[in-house]
């Protein structure tokens, strides 16, 4: 995890399931094949709804047309960030667009498993509401040791909550790195 | 130290006396169930973490299943179902059902109980967020991602956060014009899409012990629509006669303790309740049928793990027989057990089967299908901006198909009586 990230935000609201993070019609794509799975960040959270997308304006793609890669470091969302389905393509599909980190003020909890789990976009909680005070394109820099948030483009600063006894998880890499450290997978 | 049902179970799967909510721990897992979607790259990671010649822990408790995107001509999703079948001849899997052969079954949480996976007091993780459908039989079910299964695939392990317990009792009679989908979608009306998050959500009361097994099932499918972890039935004998019938393996039912502790009880008299739907764009936005009543609708779909069984297509066949709906219908099976039962099943001499075809419905195979939109090709996925009732479990923007469309979720009973008139109907108007 590096302690510091920088980078602009992209901000959504409530309830973003993950059928609008990755359209289920995408998951067909191979997570291995570069030349497929560049895909999952052209269409990362293209199914947002375009007036959602980017707030507080919206019409703003995560992922220009034709990329593969977004410009937005931050993914600023309000509750519930991720509910629905389990499918794994919907971190890594954040992950793959380029996105490092995900602020919401709560997740859905396969999502945030999963987020963690993998190694993905490290999901944090805002202890208030932020999507209205941050917005599209705001620069912003996290220092994940802390958790402690600026926007350069306000000059506001956020705390946000701990990461909890999944830091251990993070701090390994993902699950199975964890797993070998705590004895669970041989080491070879 | 009083325990509830899902307590106990997480407590006896990782060797311990007692468990306390909050605490994570490693839990072993009696059934590991992947499906298409999830399965090939769950085996990707598997076998970057575990080595290319890695073996699954214990084939027999990896359970196998494309249902997803089957009858597509998406040339991706069928190498999907490719890799599997690859997967499950490298590993000797016994538990593969294969697409076009006759093992295959459909939609992989019904198919778990028809085949006899669901026991009661085991632990079943699958790469599905449905899978808390199982905890219908009193087991400990949860949906996970494709790492945690990876991991469960080389391990037989699952590290778990042991949630808190709500317990939801509906008490008295069921009257015939609602099911067990109107009343789980009164419960997530009422707590929200993430009232459950993180918890358990334990069914009891004399209404849920009156429900047969695919209706207990519809209960606890939908726990992960209030953001729940897992939703749960304690077993009774209903239970146990259909488990016996399905498998010999062995099982050990587990209760709650009368004095286990819970976040919070929720009771409902069922008698009291009404018909309803969760509008566009949340599952939790619900209204009763009588308020939106007279909407205007495109389609119905009648269909998927929650509303796509035996018992689901009887409700819809008995408002149908005798009428004709008035706008595209869809019925799909969820699995080839309820398909072959649609033909031997017969209301007044007519089989289900030809009470839906004469009805003028479009007739699908045992699979997902719309439910989650899917391939441009795949049987009853919404187009564009048309409004459609369906029995499915999700109605966010774009899960059936296109983002313009406009998804209300309800009973069968309500699916088809709406079917029938072309505007959301109230059951009670065609049900005598
Ligand atoms: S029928 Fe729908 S909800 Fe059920 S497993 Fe298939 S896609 Fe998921």
């Amino acid at each position: 995890m590096q302690p510091i990230i920088r980078g602009l935000a992209y901000v959504v609201g409530d309830a973003i399931d993950t059928d609008q993070i990755i359209p289920a019609e995408h998951l067909v794509y191979s997570l291995k094949k570069p030349e497929e799975r560049r895909l999952y960040g052209r269409f990362a959270l293209s199914g947002v709804p375009v007036g959602g997308q980017g707030l507080p304006e919206g019409y703003t793609p995560f992922t220009d047309p034709d990329e593969y890669q977004s410009r937005f470091t931050f993914i600023v969302a309000g509750k519930n960030f991720g509910c629905g389905s389990s499918r794994e393509h919907a971190p890594f599909a954040l992950t793959e667009a380029g996105a490092q980190v995900v602020i919401a003020e709560s997740y859905a909890r396969i999502f945030f498993r999963n987020t963690i789990d993998g190694g993905f976009v490290i999901p944090f909680e805002s202890h208030e509401k932020v999507n209205d005070r941050i917005r599209t394109d705001d620069e912003l820099e996290l220092d994940t040791r802390i958790g402690q948030l600026r926007n350069h483009t306000t000059g506001q600063e956020f705390l946000l909550k701990p990461l909890g006894d999944v830091a251990d998880i993070l701090r390994a890499g993902n699950v199975f790195e964890y797993a070998r450290q705590s004895g669970l997978i041989p080491v070879a | 130290m009083a325990l509830t049902v899902t307590e106990k179970i997480l407590a006896r799967h990782s060797g311990r006396e007692r468990v306390v909510p909050g605490e994570s721990i490693w839990v072993d897992v009696d059934i590991l169930m992947t499906h298409d979607v999830c399965g090939p790259p769950t085996v990707d990671i598997f076998k970057r973490e575990f080595g290319e010649n890695a073996r699954v822990w214990d084939p027999d408790k990896l359970v196998v299943l494309p249902d997803h995107y089957i009858f597509t001509k998406n040339h991706h999703a069928n190498r999907n179902v490719r890799l599997l079948r690859a997967f499950a001849q490298e590993q000797s899997l016994p538990h593969y059902y294969d697409v076009g052969t006759p093992r295959y079954k459909g939609v992989c949480h019904v198919a778990l109980a028809e085949e006899g996976f669901n026991r009661p007091g085991s632990v079943l993780i699958g790469t599905d967020s449905h899978t808390c459908t199982s905890g219908a039989f009193g087991l400990f079910s949860t949906g996970v991602g494709n790492t945690d299964a990876a991991l469960i695939m080389g391990t037989g392990k699952i590290w778990l956060r042991v949630p808190q317990t709500m317990r939801f009792i509906f008490e008295g009679t069921l009257p015939p014009y609602l099911m067990a989908k109107d009343l789980i979608l009164a419960v997530i009306g009422d707590i929200g899409c993430d009232g459950a998050t993180y918890r358990a959500m334990e069914f009891d009361g004399e209404a849920v012990y009156a429900l047969s097994m695919q209706e207990r099932m519809t209960l606890t499918n939908m726990a992960i629509e209030a953001g729940g972890k897992n939703g749960i039935i304690a077993a009774d004998q209903v239970t146990l006669d259909y488990v016996r019938a399905r498998t010999d393996a062995a099982f050990e039912t587990v209760f709650s303790d009368t004095d286990a502790r819970y976040h919070s009880e929720y009771r409902y008299d069922v008698s009291e309740l009404e018909p309803v739907v969760a509008k566009p764009h949340r599952p939790d936005n619900r209204a009763s049928v009588v308020e939106v009543a007279g909407t205007h609708l495109d389609r119905a779909y009648v269909g998927s793990c929650t509303g796509g069984k035996l018992e689901d297509f009887k409700a819809a066949a008995n408002v149908m027989k005798g009428r004709e709906v008035v706008i595209d219908t869809f019925i799909v099976p969820a699995t080839t057990e309820i398909s072959q039962a649609l033909h031997t099943t017969s209301i007044d001499g007519t089989s289900l089967w030809d009470v839906f075809e004469l009805a003028g419905c479009k007739m699908g195979q045992a699979s997902c299908a719309a439910c989650l939109g899917g391939p441009p090709d795949t049987f009853g996925r919404i187009p564009g901006s048309e409004a459609v009732i369906s029995t499915t479990n999700r109605n966010f923007p774009g899960r059936m198909g296109s983002k313009q469309a406009s998804v209300y979720l309800a009973s069968p009973l309500t699916v088809a009586a709406s079917a029938l008139s072309g505007v959301i109907t109230d059951p009670r108007e065609v049900l005598v």
